[in-house]
């Protein structure tokens, strides 16, 4: 019985250090541990970990448990698979909690279904009710919740969602580290990975910039584009896009925002025709004011946004050009 | 190469949603639907393989009576053939028990490659790929934005995030999860809409399958989120509701 909160490292600037989801999780798994009477463990794998082991032995945790292999020095599904499996047996968990990352989305279904069980992703909020644990995820790309609840004995699975827990509620303490060398042959392992690489360099750096104007699906065509590039222009904007604008080819990838694309934080975000999927959230929720216009009132952009029009594009764009120019003496 | 591309129909990207009586989804009855957006770029990658190396194209979904709407046109679009696993109640299974179903399905086609989209706009799991892999005992690659074909397998470009993207090499057979974006989605033709009638449509059931729905994991129930936000709104006709925003943006944000 206790929970484990599996850590994800990443590789910046060829140091080990942690993807910052991670303490989201940790923090996630600590209060449920108080919530639940539970210990609380965490686990960090790879290869040359100890520092990081170190770091996390001076949190709130029962136990941090180190998987350290040489096939665990690049990360492959096969490989955490096998080790938090192996891990998994030996402890009993009845909960494993992981940060919704990109290669947890990779790994996490594969090693919950190799124990028949289901992995609970994307989880915005855990509350413990009679009869167990209550985890509330999106649907329809944020426009609906929904509560889900795991049936029968554990381990359950869940990963949690970009911002859904505060890294700074991580409590610190003090726990012992237990270094764990799993069961691993080369030949489990059956893809090769290469070194990530970028695209090419970004000619255009949103992430400098005061203002933005954000245009979405909400455009529908690309002659449309033209419209909020004069906005942008009439304001002195850069102009981003939500991802399915670059997927089109209307707008370079570049000045894509969100998960796959840049962190923006301008002082203000003017987002018109974007739904506010957490992809595209995650990108731009910094911004110290975000306005959205968007026909929907239910739409979930209106969850970040300090100030909302609900309309339609087409009528309020047009005029808010004019009521710029006036207000700019153009 | 025998591809298998995995789809599933959803209600339409703007439909306006409404919760049934039951509380637990939503009311589907005057609902459009339509292929779920990252399975059209799976079934476009799996055509544009089988146009570049030869091969068969066969599209595979669970789904009600319904879904035959998304599979004909997968077929307009060029797949071979199709496979239904027709169930009008799949919210009775969980994401294993529909990843069972339509695992098993694929194991007697044995196919060199199982393409799928990355993820459902509806339930949003992002699993289904991963999961069917894992029972089929095949390695899976998630988030994929190129695939190409070497001597010894695959080799794909995956994203990663922050605009950081991976090559992998696989060997065949695998699984991978497409990525919307991927490649430019193609129309069907008027030509491909009259072949489409005459291919083959196998239907299967839950019960050809032998996999009952015994779920580990419940949706319990189905609502609107609570805003946490105070966002101000702006009234008004859209002449009136710029003028404010720009006297906002002029006098309160300070930044024209
Ligand atoms: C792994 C992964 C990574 C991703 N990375 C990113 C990313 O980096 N960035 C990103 O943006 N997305 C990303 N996505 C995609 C994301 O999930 C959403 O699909 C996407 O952000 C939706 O874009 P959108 O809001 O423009 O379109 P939609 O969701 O289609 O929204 C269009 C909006 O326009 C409104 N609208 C329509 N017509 C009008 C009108 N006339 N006037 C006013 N409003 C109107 C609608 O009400 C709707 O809210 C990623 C997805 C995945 C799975």
């Amino acid at each position: 019985m206790s929970i484990l909160v599996v850590m994800e490292v990443v590789m910046e600037q060829s140091r080990l250090t942690w993807h910052r989801m991670s303490w989201e999780a940790l923090a996630a798994g600590q209060e449920l541990g108080r919530q639940m009477d539970l210990p609380v463990a965490a686990v960090v794998l790879g290869q040359g970990i100890a520092a990081l082991a170190a770091e996390l032995s001076a949190k709130k945790l029962d136990k941090v448990y180190a998987i350290e292999h040489d096939l665990l020095a690049g990360y492959t599904a096969d490989g955490y698979t096998a080790a938090l499996a192996g891990l998994a047996a030996q402890v009993n968990p009845t909960l494993v909690l992981f940060p919704h990352t990109y290669q947890v989305r990779d790994f996490a279904p594969k090693l919950a279904t190799r124990l028949g069980k289901v992995l609970i992703s994307d989880v915005v909020r855990v509350r413990l009710e009679e009869g167990g644990l209550v985890m509330v995820r999106q649907l329809f790309q944020g426009k609906l919740n929904a509560d889900y609840r795991a049936s029968g004995a554990g381990p359950h699975f869940a990963s949690i969602q970009a911002g859904a827990y505060r890294a700074e509620m991580v409590e610190a303490g003090s726990a012992q580290v237990e270094t764990v060398t799993p069961v691993l042959e080369a030949a489990a392992i059956r893809v090769k990975v290469g070194a990530p690489f970028r695209e090419s360099q970004r000619a255009v750096d949103l992430t400098a910039a005061e203002l933005i104007v954000s245009v979405g699906r909400g455009i529908k065509e690309k002659d449309n584009i033209a419209l909020v590039e004069e906005l942008a222009r009439v304001m002195g904007a850069e102009l981003a896009a939500s991802r399915p604008i670059c997927d089109n080819g209307w707008l370079p990838m570049e000045r894509q925002v969100g998960s796959s694309g840049q962190t923006v934080s301008p002082k203000v975000y003017l987002a018109i025709g974007i739904s506010g999927a957490i992809q595209h959230l995650v990108g731009m929720k910094g911004s110290k004011a975000v306005v959205a216009i968007n026909k929907d009132a239910n739409a979930p952009i209106f969850e970040v946004a300090d100030y909302g029009i609900v309309g339609d594009l087409f009528e309020v764009v047009p005029a808010l050009i004019e009521e710029v120019k006036k207000a700019k003496g153009l | 190469m025998k591809i298998l591309v995995a789809i599933k129909q959803v209600p339409s990207r703007d439909s306006q949603l409404r919760l049934d009586t039951s509380g637990r989804w939503i009311d589907e009855a005057d609902l459009a639907s339509e292929i779920n957006e990252p399975d059209a770029y799976a079934l476009e990658e799996a055509l544009q393989i089988k146009e570049k190396h030869g091969g068969e194209v066969v599209a595979l979904c669970a789904g009600p009576a319904r879904a035959s709407q998304t599979i004909r046109e997968a077929l307009a679009k060029g797949a071979d053939r199709a496979i239904h696993i027709e169930n009008d109640d799949l919210g009775r299974y969980d994401l294993l028990g529909v990843a069972r179903l339509l695992a098993k399905a694929a194991a007697g086609e044995t196919p060199d490659l199982i393409l799928t989209g990355l993820q459902s706009d509806d339930l949003g799991y992002g699993q289904t790929g991963v999961v069917m892999a894992e029972l089929l005992g095949l390695p899976a690659a998630t988030i994929i934005m190129q695939v190409e074909k070497t001597d010894a397998g695959i080799r794909v470009k995956r994203e990663l995030e922050d605009g950081w993207f991976q090559h992998m090499d696989i060997p065949l057979p695998a699984v991978l999860t497409i990525q919307s974006g991927i490649n430019k989605l193609r129309y069907a033709t008027l030509m491909g809409i009259k072949k489409a009638k005459t291919k083959e449509v196998k239907r299967l059931t839950s019960v050809d399958l032998g996999i009952d729905a015994v779920p580990n994991v419940s949706l319990d129930r189905v609502y609107l989120p609570q805003r946490a936000k105070q966002t101000t709104f702006i009234p008004g006709s859209a002449r009136e509701q710029a003028a404010k925003l720009a006297e906002i943006l002029k006098f309160e944000v300070r930044v024209l």
